[in-house]
């Protein structure tokens, strides 16, 4: 009885809350905003304690930091050019044109899957393992929580091109799927380039 | 698509009664009372655990309990406390009750996030609590500093570490929640400096929340890495450091200080200027300290840590930025003085925690300046004079404008009041109880007592008693508390709409109030303070919606 009447109140407050935001306006890129400045202080956490690590505790004879630079360059411009591309399909949206919207769509959770698999490539070539020392650890827990976040925005942006099939949630009048999706993706985006430059190039 | 109007909403859907407070209501008041009681169950269980602690402590060996026990206890009690006590109470559930009546909304801007934010809390208690009597609890304090956490039991670290996420992400949602009502939520022609103080705290509050907890996050996923995968980010044996972990906790746990500190802020910053009749002194003086606070609560956190081998130059800083907290503090102590100053004060329960609110939280934050002082707290670092200082601010400071702010509340909660002979006696065990628990606490860390130790030198047996009959009498004091918050609830006498004469919003609407707040548009209250300059806005009707002080009073 208390389950029954729960879920049904639940459902009816989602349709009144995706009709209206009672009474005022739209706040949720607001709140997935200011989610994504908590997200970033993690990785801002994990940024201070990789660079400590590094300015005070010395590795072990024979290991180095020194890291294949070749695939992780190709990586972040896979990264930078599908924040284009998710930009473009953002611009399509608007402006109504579906087609083009959905298939930049496609292609920017293309180049993400391509990124995550160059990971998996890159991952299986290392010479060390998450055990091996303390750069090692920091290395795969970096770059693991980073591709966590590549691969759960790649599942959004699949949900956002199922949504803007004909009839679908996301449309050029309520696009807040698609708008929240790209700010996630320029959010990881840019987290990789931070991360590039400190776990790459320095 | 048709919209069903809210009142058909609640007549045939909502579950009614009591029974909505078991349900995932959306309503930021249920929310809000789920916060409070659920808080409460965790305060009787932390207290206990605490009763424990001090049982233990009547005598300078280990009898009561073992000494593994006496590990976990501490630990549960701290973890308790913090997380499911005073954060959830002091943030969740008044800010959930108040803060939107205060921006003139008719609930949060997220009302399922925040719905999803209480109930990730039962299930963190749960882990928490469970842990104990199944895999056996943390026992590396609250702190969790490792090597310790990693040497010491496993499985209890490791479901205490997902219990503080699950804490830490219900803490999050709730901040991001307030972030948004409170700057993009009020009401049309209500301004930022418009807004009752508690709005201000809570920003300042849920800014920090934002800010630092997600810190604490990644720190205690790396931390369970160590456990789990035996990698070896803080295992000095695997070349990891274990300083780094001080200084990623601290960067959480120092402004956590300030997330339970200035919520009690921004409550007592309401109860005052109502019961003492006055507006609240320097409204903007207080506005720019709590920003203040918040600044500089960020980049405080090494004072914890003088004695883990900090460089001097991080000593001087850490030193000269902790003192200078107490300077926006000071001024909130001054402008809360001043709005007392000449009042026609009402001394009741309400404004009595309050006052010993002021005088509990002046000593601590007086010890406080003197631990931030690196010769002085090397002295006492992980002494009593420690468990002192923390439990006068946190006690003394919070739990003592919580229990105001229930006394101060309740009539609105129920629509009945508290009886306020039982709060005065409530009162007064309180007072009592916890200046005799903890005063002595600060010699014995004066003399070397370390905390977090089961057995002491029989020196120290004297004041160790004195202090768990302090305790003793804290217990007795919630027996009066607890009868009259739950007698009262059916028998008390009814309070009316504004039993307080009150300007803020809250208190111009029904007791209880209705599901969406107002009957008709929200008032507007342009002067949350504006006491003793025109009697007569206080007779106005407060449902009607009108402007209801606009160019009258002061602020």
């Amino acid at each position: 009885m208390t389950s029954l009447a729960t879920s049904s109140s639940a459902t009816a407050a989602e349709a009144t809350a995706a009709e209206d935001h009672g009474g005022h306006a739209d706040l949720r890129l607001f709140g997935l905003a200011t989610f994504l400045v908590a997200d970033g202080m993690t990785f801002a956490g994990f940024f201070a304690a990789y660079l400590t690590f590094r300015a005070v505790n010395p590795l072990p004879a024979g290991s180095t930091y020194e890291l294949e630079l070749l695939l992780p360059s190709i990586n972040t411009m896979l990264l930078l050019v599908s924040s284009y591309t998710f930009h473009r399909s953002g611009r399509n949206l608007l402006l109504g044109r579906m087609g083009p919207c959905r298939n930049w769509l496609l292609l920017t959770a293309a180049l993400g899957a391509a990124f995550l698999a160059g990971q998996m490539v890159e991952y299986f070539s290392l010479p060390f393992g998450l055990t091996d020392n303390l750069f090692a650890s920091t290395f795969y827990a970096l770059t693991g929580f980073h591709g966590l976040h590549v691969t759960l925005g790649v599942i959004c942006i699949l949900l956002v091109w199922v949504q803007t099939r004909n009839g679908g949630r996301v449309t050029s009048a309520d696009p807040f799927g698609l708008e929240a999706a790209e700010l996630y993706w320029h959010f990881v985006d840019g987290i990789w380039v931070v991360l590039y430059g400190i776990l790459y190039l320095l | 698509m048709t919209v069903a109007s809210p009142n058909d909403f609640q007549e045939s859907l909502q579950p009614q009664g009591w029974l909505r407070y078991f349900s995932f209501s959306l309503d930021h008041k249920v929310i809000g009372l789920q916060y409070l009681v659920t808080g409460f169950l965790f305060y009787f269980i932390g207290g206990a655990l605490a009763g424990v602690i001090r049982a233990e402590l009547t005598s300078p060996i280990s009898d009561f309990v073992s000494r593994e026990t006496y590990n976990e206890v501490l630990t549960l009690h701290g973890t308790v406390m913090i997380f499911l006590w005073i954060v959830p109470v002091v943030n969740g559930a008044f800010g959930n009750y108040l803060i939107p009546f205060y921006v003139g909304a008719r609930d949060m801007a997220f009302p399922r996030l925040n719905a999803v934010a209480f109930w990730m809390i039962p299930p963190a208690g749960i882990l928490l609590i469970g842990s104990y009597f199944i895999t056996g609890a943390a026992q590396s304090g609250w702190t969790a500093y490792p090597p310790l956490s990693i040497t010491t039991p496993a499985l209890g670290q490791v479901v205490w570490i997902v219990s503080v996420l699950l804490l830490g992400g219900s803490s999050i949602f709730g901040g991001i929640n307030f972030i948004a009502t409170v700057l993009k939520l009020r009401r049309p022609g209500l301004k930022l400096m418009q807004l009752p103080m508690y709005c201000w705290a809570m920003l300042g509050t849920s800014i920090l929340v934002v800010l630092s907890t997600p810190v604490l996050a990644g720190t205690l996923l790396l931390l369970s890495f160590d456990i789990v995968a035996h990698t070896g980010f803080f295992n000095p044996a695997l070349g990891g450091n274990v300083v780094v972990y001080q200084h990623l906790f601290w960067f959480y746990s120092h402004p956590a200080v300030y997330i339970m500190v200035l919520p009690a802020f921004g409550l007592v910053s309401e109860i005052l200027p109502i019961h003492a009749r006055k507006p609240l002194f320097g409204y903007t003086t207080m506005v720019y300290s709590i920003l203040a606070i918040v600044v500089l609560g960020l980049v405080v956190w090494a004072h914890h840590m003088f004695t883990s081998g900090t460089p001097p130059w991080m000593r001087l800083f850490f030193t000269i930025a902790t003192s200078f907290i107490a300077v926006p503090t000071g001024i909130k102590f001054f402008n809360w003085l001043a709005t007392l100053w000449g009042g026609k004060l009402a001394l009741n329960s309400a404004m009595l925690f309050s006052c010993a609110f002021i005088v509990n939280f002046v000593f601590g934050g007086i010890t406080g300046v003197a631990l931030a002082q690196v010769p002085f707290d090397i002295h006492v670092h992980d002494t009593y004079f420690v468990v002192g200082h923390f439990h006068y601010i946190v006690y003394g400071g919070t739990v003592f404008v919580i229990f105001a702010s229930v006394y101060h509340w309740y009539p609105k909660f129920t629509g009945r009041m508290l009886n306020e002979d039982l709060g005065r006696l409530h009162f007064l065990l309180t007072f009592i109880g916890f200046n005799l628990c903890f005063a002595p606490q600060h010699w014995l860390g004066l003399n070397g007592m370390p905390r977090r130790v089961a057995e002491y030198d029989p020196s120290f047996t004297t004041l160790n008693q004195i202090s768990s009959v302090g305790a003793l009498l804290m217990a007795v004091s919630s027996l009066p508390f607890l009868y009259n918050v739950i007698v009262s609830a059916f028998r008390g006498q009814v309070a009316g709409d504004n039993p307080w004469n009150a300007l803020t919003p809250e208190w111009l609407t029904s007791s209880p109030p209705p599901v969406e707040n107002w009957i008709g548009e929200a008032p507007l209250v342009q002067h949350p303070y504006g006491y003793g300059v025109d009697e007569d806005s206080l007779s106005v009707q407060a449902a009607t919606g009108r402007d209801l002080w606009s160019g009258a009073g002061r602020r």
